[in-house]
């Protein structure tokens, strides 16, 4: 197995060289946005020093250069999920949230009418709900939910029953609250089964454990870059070829058309009748580096440095806090990633994180865009711990102090 | 750490431990709303009677934070029994309280006198943590919208 230092990975993000509180920043907030290593600033910034213009239209050198630049990272982007065909393959947009609501704007509304199933579950995302009850809402599609166990699985007890019928199966690819990686290849299995596509929300999984889209069998992926290493601004729709071709355009305008007149227009070949307007072209530049260095890390070590430190903290909440913490996320590192979210006896996670903050700690607290899945655990908020390349065990050494503050001032 | 302590004052926990006017009215007679704030998930649920312009009684239900459940149980004190005039003069000096003002603009409404919050005042401190505001102005922008639902 291939290990790297993450005190090295630390030596190449500028943002870990500020302080917190005068403190040595606990950033235990990667599924929240991850820090970018120098690597992806410097790839931008040489962009807008050395080769910036618009692409896919100037035919002076810097034009081309801009336009190898951007879809050199379609390409690289591809590459690193295992797309079949990477230059037709991935579209390039704000997020993963866009990128789902182009999937369910465009494949949805020109697929889905009254009574057609999309089968979704229970920890997922707003982003990869919400698209999908406006669809509801506007054209009558019946939303099925897979549940959550008490072991905070994926409960597939009901899997081919929910499936009987459905269009879609549409999944995280990783619970951005629980840390949970569902079985995926066993539900896209199920989902072709049934007859229906299989689409993830991925933007919790691309940067924390090997993924290739072609042997887990799924059809569409959705996720955004600054959760891997990455800038904002930029999100990737991937989904096969066969699938993009019959979609119709999302966003109108310049750079998705092959002609325009006054009475009409014919839309562009895919990718580029899914990208309207000047694209995020540094952004997708940033992206590729961030690939690129992801890929010198190797996915598989960033994957396992995850779960080494996720053993650590899942340990050392146990034994110095018993009872007083909730852990919400599975109990083993088995299929799952380095999330995982806490309550504490009567302290609400605002006020954890609060107090949290004064020790140069870095957490989210809230409902992570999951309401219907803190319905389900039956608590308001948690406090959600992540982790990025970057992370060590010191880090969790301050949360666990935090806490016991934080259980001292409430408890 | 001093500023944490400033926020989480011990009235404040005192609130927060043991809140004042918990759970709810019967409705009719009082009049129910809810209360979100989408940021943290907190929800809360107001209910409150109001006879010939006042608060007869008020109830605050639901759950959150410590800033924003000591400022509801706070909020119940202040208003309860008040004439709804009075109950909106609190609002207004508590929202003023709540404001991050500009120190160097010479426009700035005089600062609010902290003496006619009362138990209030308490919760000055969540000023300096701008995205804690919104926790401490759930529960008046609840009653606000309650009173603006009764036509009050």
């Amino acid at each position: 197995m291939n290990r790297f230092d993450p005190e090295r990975v630390r030596g190449d993000v500028p943002e870990l060289r500020r302080t917190v509180h005068g403190l040595e920043m606990a950033y235990l907030d990667s599924a929240a946005s991850s820090l970018a290593p120098r690597a992806v600033i410097e790839a931008m910034s040489r962009y807008y020093e050395r080769t910036h213009t618009n692409v896919h239209r100037g035919v002076y050198e810097i034009a081309e250069e801009a336009t190898e630049a951007y879809e050199g990272a379609r390409v690289a982007v591809g590459k690193f999920i295992g797309a079949a065909d990477p230059s037709h393959e991935v579209i390039f947009t704000k997020n993963a949230t866009e990128a789902f609501n182009l999937f369910a704007r465009s494949w949805g509304a020109s697929t889905l009418g009254e009574g057609d199933v999309v089968v979704l579950t229970e920890m997922e995302h707003h982003a990869n709900l919400v698209p999908w009850l406006q669809l509801k809402a506007e054209r009558g599609i019946e939303l099925r939910y897979l549940g959550v166990t008490d072991a905070f699985r994926l409960d597939l007890h009901d899997l081919d029953e929910q499936l009987a019928g459905a269009k879609l199966l549409s999944v995280t690819g990783m619970s951005n609250v629980l840390g949970t990686i569902p079985p995926l290849r066993r539900l896209a299995d199920a989902a072709h089964a049934a007859g229906a596509l299989m689409a993830i929300d991925a933007a919790q999984l691309v940067g924390h454990a090997p993924m290739d889209v072609g042997a887990l069998d799924i059809d569409v992926a959705c996720f955004s870059a600054h959760k891997m290493l990455g800038p904002t601004g930029i999100g990737v729709l991937w989904a096969r070829r066969e699938v993009l071709e019959p979609m119709p355009p999302f966003l109108g305008g310049g750079g998705m058309i092959l002609d325009v007149r006054l009475d009409g227009f014919r839309p562009a070949e895919v990718p580029h009748r899914f990208e309207a307007g000047t694209p995020p072209i540094a952004e997708a530049v940033g992206l590729a580096a961030a690939v690129r260095y992801l890929e010198g890390l190797s996915m598989e070590a960033v994957q396992a440095h995850d779960l080494s430190l996720t053993g650590y903290a899942l340990e050392r909440l146990g034994s110095r806090f018993g009872d007083k913490v909730r852990v919400f996320s599975p109990a083993d590192l088995t299929d799952r990633g380095g999330v995982l979210s806490i309550e504490l006896q009567g302290v609400h996670a605002h006020d954890l994180a609060q107090v949290l903050d004064r020790h140069g700690v870095c957490v989210r607290p809230g409902h992570h865009c999951a309401k219907p899945l803190m319905r389900r655990l039956g608590v308001p908020a948690t406090a959600r711990v992540s982790f990025g390349p970057y992370s060590v065990e010191r880090d969790i050494d301050a949360l666990l102090d935090g806490i016991d503050h934080a259980l001292g001032m409430f408890g | 750490m001093d500023d944490l302590e400033d926020l989480y004052r011990e009235i404040i926990l005192d609130h927060y431990r043991s809140p004042r006017n918990h759970g709810e009215l019967p409705t009719p007679p009082a009049h129910r709303t809810e209360g979100f704030n989408p940021l943290c998930g907190d929800e809360i649920v107001l209910t409150v009677v109001v006879d010939d312009g006042t608060i007869s009684d008020v109830r605050v239900a639901g759950h959150g934070c410590s800033i924003s459940q000591s400022s509801a149980s706070l909020m119940t004190g202040a208003v309860k029994g008040k004439s709804v005039t009075d109950a909106r003069r609190a609002m207004r000096s508590f929202k003023r309280m709540m404001t991050v003002t500009d120190d160097t603009d010479e426009d700035a409404e005089e600062p609010v006198d902290l003496r006619s919050l009362g138990e209030l005042a308490a919760l000055q401190g969540v000023v300096k943590f701008p995205v804690r505001i919104k926790c401490a102005t759930l529960a008046w922008n609840t009653l606000d919208q309650a009173l603006v639902e009764l036509d009050a």
